[in-house]
């Protein structure tokens, strides 16, 4: 496996930020006294005079970028997830997204695999806030690869928008040439058995999951619906109709995550049945990442088992 | 836009702000008098002598900004953007109806000459350092101004803001606090004391001026002395009266959103009719 295959999503987005402070005189970036842990420092060492450290004020900051976008500028604005959409919110939804501004919020960190910092530090909460917003668009890419052209399509699109990433190093599912686009599911794997949806790093789970499903004999459809909003209906119904039913898998809260997003759709249009794999009415804890997903069933070995139990019913 | 530098005209100007406030809140049924009357005075001064921008062209990228970070003094910001020539004077009764573009606290995509949204108290002095800071990286000569409530005082945000303003030195910057005392469950020093309120805006760093918040002459100099300092933000703390200019609002708390019925609305167009004639 090549070392690039490895890599933390945050890495995709560091990279991402150093191409468009060439490119892009406007674009700023602004952190919460966490540049080395979101990697926002490869920017700012960089380019010192457009990186904003606003010290430990995550209210502040949103706002203080709001003013920036009003003048023209495209700012963005991270932090742990946890801490952007809760401690935020406010901000997000009374000037940034009812004013239409052109912010772009970078939560890192999402999901339990942040590991050993404990439920204070893991975002799960954090899609279904940013989702519920007018205005604003929400992505979840599964890997480096896809956090750098998640990046890079977001500075050029108009508009609030959440981008979700995590902590971990995983295993890249897509590469350089993969092709990306906001809004538009990716189908990974095409199988005839059921279909998984999945959203973010937990994907590479889902990934090791079907290798021990293949040796089970059975053969799902992989999706990732890496947009959150706007979702991707078309994809939803068309595998909702395929299969009759629906697997989601996320590092989220089951209310009101991409389980919800995509029953939300199912429900409207073409009712199944779904079975959602996610954080059931929880925080999340201390421990090893590896360890953590296993307690909540989202390892690739509780998925599998899941996936069996579901094409089986 | 024609700039007023006499000073009876500024204070007669910010009497017919006034009229317009009182007049499209008792139309609209509801809204905020206490606060939009306190900062008239203020309000005018800024608008018809202070600033600088285009109401043909609102989005001119040197204008000074304006930030009503007091959001529910909307009626006060409609006011002076009509009067400026934003949009027509008989919109003002339009006011919290359905499919206006006066919603009942500023919405700025609906609205040009509204900077930016605001209505959740506590946010607009971060927008307005936002603002600054680009100023700033631009090498830009507008000025941002920003309108705070004193009771507004109390979300710590504000006290974030301030610190980042004299940390990256925003003397574009100038905050204008309206000091009526009085918040919607009475007495601030009661409520939430501010005081010493001087003594903490010194000790952030800032750029202090007390004034009379009605004393035209002291508003135009507080004005003036922004503009000569270098290397910090500066705040005028304004001392206002709430619901100055229409003597049974004063000093009530229980003016701050409450829109007069037939007989209040008449005799406060009546008190400030005759001030405008005098």
């Amino acid at each position: 496996m090549k070392t690039q295959d490895i890599k933390p999503i945050r890495d995709g987005y560091g990279n991402a930020l150093l191409k468009l402070g060439e490119t892009n005189p406007n674009v700023l970036v602004l952190d919460a006294d966490l540049s080395t842990s979101t990697r926002t420092n490869w920017f700012g060492e960089k380019f010192p005079d457009r990186f904003i450290d606003v010290g430990i004020a995550e209210q502040n900051m949103v706002d203080i970028a709001a003013g920036l976008s009003l003048e023209g500028k495209i700012p963005f604005v991270t932090t742990y997830g946890v801490f952007v959409s809760g401690r935020a919110f406010d901000q997000l939804r009374n000037t940034v997204c009812y004013s239409q501004l052109n912010v772009k919020i970078v939560g890192s960190h999402g999901g339990i695999s942040v590991g050993p910092d404990g439920g204070s530090h893991q975002a799960i909460e954090d899609i279904a806030l940013m989702r519920i917003l007018p205005s604003m668009t929400v992505v979840v890419p599964c890997d480096h690869f896809q956090a750098y052209k998640a990046t890079m399509q977001l500075a050029k699109m108009k508009g609030p928008a959440y981008l979700r990433l995590a902590r971990e190093a995983t295993k890249a599912i897509t590469n350089e040439n993969s092709n990306f686009e906001i809004g538009k599911a990716q189908i990974v794997n095409e199988g005839e058995d059921c279909a998984i949806f999945f959203a973010g790093t937990i994907g590479s789970e889902v990934m090791k999951a079907l290798e021990l499903l293949h040796d089970k004999n059975i053969f799902p459809t992989i999706i990732n619906i890496h947009t959150i909003k706007p979702i991707d209906k078309e994809c939803i119904i068309k595998y909702a109709k395929k299969f009759g039913k629906l697997m989601t898998v996320e590092e989220h809260l089951q209310a009101g995550g991409l389980g919800s997003a995509i029953a939300e759709v199912l429900a409207e249009n073409y009712p199944a049945k779904m079975k959602m794999l996610a954080i059931y009415d929880r925080f999340g804890e201390s421990g090893k990442p590896d360890v953590l997903l296993d307690a909540f069933g989202l390892s690739a070995r509780k998925i599998c088992e899941q996936v069996e139990e579901f094409v089986k019913e | 836009m024609e700039r007023i530098t006499e000073i009876d005209q500024l204070k007669r100007k910010a009497e017919e702000i006034r009229y317009d406030i009182v007049d499209m809140i008792a139309e609209a049924g509801s809204g905020h008098p206490g606060g939009s009357l306190s900062a008239a005075d203020i309000g005018a001064v800024l608008f018809f002598n202070e600033m600088k921008y285009d109401p043909q062209n609102p989005e001119w990228k040197d204008r000074d900004k304006f930030i009503l970070s007091k959001g529910h003094a909307a009626p006060l910001l409609y006011t002076l953007l009509a009067h400026a020539g934003y949009f027509e004077r008989s919109e003002l009764k339009t006011l919290r109806k359905y499919k206006s573009r006066l919603q009942g606290h500023p919405a700025s995509y609906m609205l040009p000459g509204v900077e930016v949204s605001t209505g959740s108290l506590g946010q607009g002095l971060s927008i307005s350092c936002g603002i600054a800071m680009a100023g700033k990286m631009d090498k830009k000569n507008y000025r941002v101004y920003t309108l705070l409530g004193d009771g507004e005082l109390d979300e710590g945000q504000v006290w974030e803001a301030a610190m980042f303003a004299t940390h990256k030195k925003l003397d574009n910057l100038c905050a204008i606090v309206d000091r009526n005392r009085l918040q919607i469950d009475g007495d601030t020093e009661q409520v939430m004391a501010l005081e010493p309120l001087k003594a903490k805006w010194d000790a952030f760093g800032w750029h202090t001026i007390l004034i009379d918040g009605h004393n035209i002459s002291d508003i135009l100099h507080a004005f003036e002395e922004f503009n000569t300092i270098r290397k910090k933000p500066t705040i005028i703390l304004a001392k206002t009266v709430k619901g100055k200019g229409v003597s049974f609002m004063e000093n009530i708390a229980g003016w701050h959103g409450k829109a007069p019925n037939k007989e209040e609305l008449e005799q406060a167009l009546k008190e400030i009719k005759a001030r405008m004639h005098t």
